[in-house]
């Protein structure tokens, strides 16, 4: 009993808390994906009796969209890309046996764990739980329900779980790299998860003292975010100070695992490296200085506008080069289409669609009409889910293995795989026409509007298509669950991939390597000439 | 035979007894209105066309309601003190508001702590009841379509009042107390109070806008007494 | 009545705002399709069982130039597109407007107030068409947005703010006023109505209710 404990809950060991982080998230990612069916149900049909909640009331409604957001963004994907995905990969990927501080890691999950129990337990709030978005804008904050601050002091906890987290990955990778493991011869995930730390670091501070002042505005009458002697707009200023890196902070590990994944079943090297790494930085630093392109509307100075249009257009070269330089990958590779490497092309090529469309939002006078309609929603989704849960899918079918020591099933896998992709793209892509025809988000019945009711044709299209959506993921859910058990015995290295967690046993094993590995190249020296193999890990000197 | 009978006895004398105690002393009233009132303020519905829609005629607030004879309508009358600690349950039948033509039907109401309040709405329109204190909000709920009912149930004494968020001229009260001695003036600006224990009383009128007015009073069992209120309004 | 795309547009710089979203639309579509297509060209042109040896690249600094180089021009040209409006929208009011309204939003209603006449109205919001009018946008409780989607135009209301934002339409008719920041339990439902009129019909309109208005009852404290 003591050794379960020890090895399944109370765990230093990075992977273990690597898995805890994504089977926790997996449990918000079915909740979070239950509200969104809710959403899509009163949009297509409003006011009809739903299973178990019945009929949705406005009061419950923003429930639900404040809780999608906030479980999908928080507890979903930051978890698995900040928890999961970099604690699982960090240590393997550079050689070392651990994390710089096991019990640090040990505190960040079970942190992440508290503030999970204090976000459920927050619909029991009277009053509801939260219901004024994920973005929380105050004044509306400030006189919601108790619910309310259960929400702050939740995210509060959380930050801090995530920053003992960051802290921990800069650590290990700056201290623990093995011999020969030079900056440059990091793989990108470690290179997008170090650049995120850092973002994590800056970011997350901000976010939690502004948290915190929002909460001192709710119990003890200070007036922050309050006219007259507060100002509402600055909560604006400084949520989204944090809330715009966070949306790099999810997709930057996407970045580095389809990078990863793309080079290894492409066969070929990663194009431009150095490109890429300057590209992310880039991305990164840019990232701090775009905040206000969400508060176009706002009715800040015209001029400031114009710098922070000037920043945000800029974001587009950086991220236009890392999408050349993965078709640069593709070109002239002999390319394997497993699940993992599929998940991979349609990150890129819907992440290029959340791009292209930030583009629009980008220029401030067309923002003006666009902001806070669909077409925002349509973005953030593509670049959420058509980016970094696409990412997360292809980490997780590439990584599989080396977690659990099985395979899933690779035809499983891939009817997941188109079901979900077409779907996807049935779901979201209309938002953008509707957002185009000027409908807001956040709305509990949009027909109350004459101009939005000619949409309906299209509403229910989304919904159904959603509706379909959620039941795709069936197969995935079977594919992970069931191959835990049954799944065909992995061999350490199923994908003949270079990098150092393929050199040693599926599942890798409790303190990684036997004996430190030494490093004597890049990872990516895949098809070189005159070479019997395709491919030459790491260790090979 | 003789159970029988002696059942029946008993029976009788439970129903006197029942009776008696049924029995207790009428206060009825009237509230005068002194003065000329500002006039009645027209509401313009055009804000939201499924409230103008229901009106063929002007709407008007129901803030002044003054009766041919003078006398002020939708005044709540209550026993303020006097009641000691005694209890009386909640009846199980529910006050009902309704929201109609984007008005509240009634005004002003009393109601028992732990009874009831149906609020139905009636309007193909969308309603939020907020209900609140002058120190806090209670609840504040959302009705969106017709024939909507949601109930509600209030755990102390208080004047809590009703709006609508939507339709920012709706407003209604309600009198919350711990027994069942209240009333609202009518449309002769009556108003009655029964089955009051005999004691020393002190009742209070209130008006939203006049604020409110005491006197003593007291009665035995039996009595019927009529207290009459003045209101004066003061430029 | 499949009308899918932006509503019509009918302020004097809507039209400068849907050419910008279609010279967005026209380079974004063409880099889409460009991207796309090269993605699905590449999967089917060098998949395994056609090509079963990858080509040895490791990048190429000329591409890397070339391909940061000219987003960046066509980025800059749509920062000036935009910008051009930006600042006919922003910073260049109507020294003398034609009409003055202040607009009050609150939970969930808008305070329509003309203050040259002193007529005030809920969600009603009457204006002459063919003139300049200056809307003052300003909120009693929490953040709500005036949004006139045929204008192309949106203002946070921001409670202790007044933030001017100003318009010109182009033709009569009648349009919602829409909320467009979530500001609470009937954010949906905050609706408003907007009249664009003759000048003639506009100044009848406003003397009948300057005439029909009378002194507000005032608020009680709850």
């Amino acid at each position: 009993m003591k050794s379960f404990m020890h090895k399944y809950v109370f765990s230093t060991d990075h992977k273990m808390i690597g898995l805890q982080f994504l089977f926790t998230a997996f449990l918000f990612m079915l909740f979070g994906g239950l509200l969104a069916m809710a959403i899509r149900w009163q949009l297509a049909w409003p006011g009809t009796k739903l299973p178990v909640l019945g009929v949705i009331m406005p009061e419950t409604y923003n429930v639900i969209f404040t809780m999608h957001g906030t479980f999908m963004i928080f507890f979903v994907v930051i978890a698995i890309m900040v928890g999961a995905f970099a604690n699982f990969t960090v240590p393997l990927l550079i050689g070392a046996h651990d994390m710089a501080f096991p019990k640090i890691n040990m505190a960040s999950y079970w942190l992440f764990f508290i503030s999970c129990v204090i976000m459920l337990a927050s619909f029991f709030a009277p009053g509801g739980a939260a219901a004024t978005g994920w973005t929380a804008y105050a004044p509306v904050s400030v006189k919601a329900p108790m619910g309310q601050s259960l929400w702050l002091i939740s995210l509060i906890v959380l930050g801090v779980s995530s920053i003992l987290g960051s802290l921990n990955y800069l650590t290990t990778i700056v201290n623990l790299r093995a011999p020969g493991m030079h900056f440059f011869r990091m793989p990108m995930t470690v290179w997008a998860i170090f650049i995120t730390a850092i973002l994590v670091l800056l970011a997350t501070p901000v976010l939690t003292a502004a948290l915190a002042m929002l909460l001192l505005d709710r119990v003890l009458d200070t007036t922050f975010f309050l006219a007259g002697t507060g100002q509402p707009v600055l909560w604006q200023h400084v949520f989204w100070f944090y809330s715009h890196p966070a949306v790099y902070i999810m997709i930057l590990p996407a970045m580095g695992i389809a990078s990863d994944v793309l080079s290894v079943f492409s066969r070929k090297p990663l194009f431009g490296y150095h490109a890429m790494v300057y590209a992310l930085s880039a991305i990164a630093g840019l990232g701090f200085i775009v905040w206000a392109h969400h508060m176009f509307a706002t009715g800040l100075n015209p001029t400031l506008g114009t710098t922070f249009m000037v920043a945000t257009m800029f974001i587009a070269v950086p991220t236009g080069v890392k999408i050349f330089n993965w078709l640069g990958t593709l070109w002239g590779g002999s390319i394997h289409f497993s699940s993992a490497m599929l998940n991979a092309i349609a990150f890129v090529s819907m992440f290029v669609i959340g791009g292209l469309s930030g583009v629009f939002l980008a220029a401030a006078s067309l923002d003006i009409y666009l902001h806070d309609t669909y077409f925002v929603v349509a973005h953030i989704h593509y670049v959420l889910f058509g980016g970094s849960l696409f990412g997360i899918f292809a980490g997780i079918y590439y990584w599989y293995p080396k977690m659990f020591g099985r395979m899933m099933n690779e035809k499983l896998g891939k009817i997941h795989f188109w079901l979900t992709f077409v779907f996807y793209n049935l779901t979201f892509f209309p938002m953008h026409i509707i957002g185009i025809h000027g409908m807001p988000r956040r709305f509990y019945d949009y027909k109350q509007y004459e101009f939005l009711r000619g949409l309906e044709p299209l509403q229910l299209l989304i919904s159904i298509s959603a509706f379909a959506l959620f039941i795709c993921q069936l197969p995935f859910v079977y594919n992970f669950f069931v191959n835990l058990f049954v799944g065909k015995k992995a061999p350490n290295n199923p994908w003949q991939a270079n990098t150092l967690e393929w050199t040693i046993p599926s599942p890798a094993p409790h303190l990684n390597y036997a004996k430190v590995p030494i490093v004597y190249r890049w990872p990516y020296e895949y098809s070189l000439p005159h070479a019997k193999e395709d491919w030459l890990a790491q260790d090979q000197p | 035979m003789k159970n029988a009978r002696s059942f029946l006895l008993g029976l009788g004398l439970m129903m006197m007894v029942g009776q008696s105690l049924a029995l207790g002393a009428t206060l009825t009233g009237k509230v005068h209105l002194e003065g000329t009132p500002p006039p009645q303020e027209k509401i313009k519905m055009d804000a939201d066309p499924v409230c103008q829609m229901q009106h063929s005629s002007d709407v008007f607030a129901e803030r002044w309601v003054v009766n041919g004879n003078g006398t002020l309508r939708n005044v709540l009358i209550y026993i303020k003190e006097g009641l000691g600690d005694k209890t009386f349950p909640a009846p199980s039948e529910p006050v009902v508001l309704d929201q109609k033509g984007c008005q509240y039907h009634p005004h002003v109401m009393g109601i028992q702590v732990g009874q009831t309040l149906k609020i139905v709405n009636s309007d193909d329109t969308l309603h939020n009841v907020h209900g609140k204190t002058k120190e806090m909000s209670l609840f504040n709920l959302a009705m969106p379509f017709k024939g909507l009912e949601l109930e509600q149930k209030f755990e102390k004494a208080d004047m809590i009042k009703f709006v609508c968020e939507v339709h920012p001229w709706m407003a209604a009260y309600a009198g919350v107390f711990n027994h069942p001695f209240f009333a609202v003036s009518g449309e002769d600006g009556s108003f009655e109070i029964k089955n009051l224990p005999a004691g020393t009383y002190g009742v209070e009128a209130w008006h939203e806008k006049l604020g409110t007015q005491t006197q003593n009073v007291t009665v035995t069992e039996t009595d019927s007494k009529a207290v009459d209120f003045s209101f004066k309004v003061t430029e | 009545m499949l009308n899918w795309w932006l509503p019509e547009g009918i302020s004097t710089y809507s039209g400068k705002v849907d050419g910008i979203f279609y010279i967005i639309l026209a380079i974004t579509g063409l880099m889409f399709f460009l991207v796309e297509g090269a993605i699905l060209f590449f999967c089917l042109r060098y998949r395994h069982t056609q090509h079963a040896k990858a080509t040895f690249v490791e990048g190429n600094t000329k591409l890397e130039v070339i391909w940061t180089l000219i987003p960046a021009a066509i980025l800059i040209f749509l920062m000036f597109k935009s910008q051009g409006v930006w600042s006919e929208m922003k910073s260049h009011m109507p020294a003398n407007p034609d009409l003055h309204i202040e607009v009050t939003a609150q939970q969930f209603a808008w305070n329509i107030h003309y203050p040259d006449s002193e007529v005030t109205t809920l969600n009603q919001l009457h204006i002459p068409v063919g003139k300049k009018v200056l809307v003052q946008v300003t909120s009693k409780d929490v953040i709500h947005s005036f949004f006139i989607p045929q204008f192309r135009l949106k203002q946070d209301a921001v409670p202790g703010s007044k933030i001017n934002v100003w318009f010109e339409a182009t033709q009569v008719g009648h349009y919602e006023l829409v909320c467009a920041e979530f500001c609470g339990l009937a954010h949906y439902r905050m609706r408003g109505y907007l009249k664009i009129e003759t000048p003639e019909e506009f100044q009848a309109w406003l003397d009948q209710s300057k005439k029909e208005a009378e002194k507000k009852g005032d608020e009680d404290e709850w």
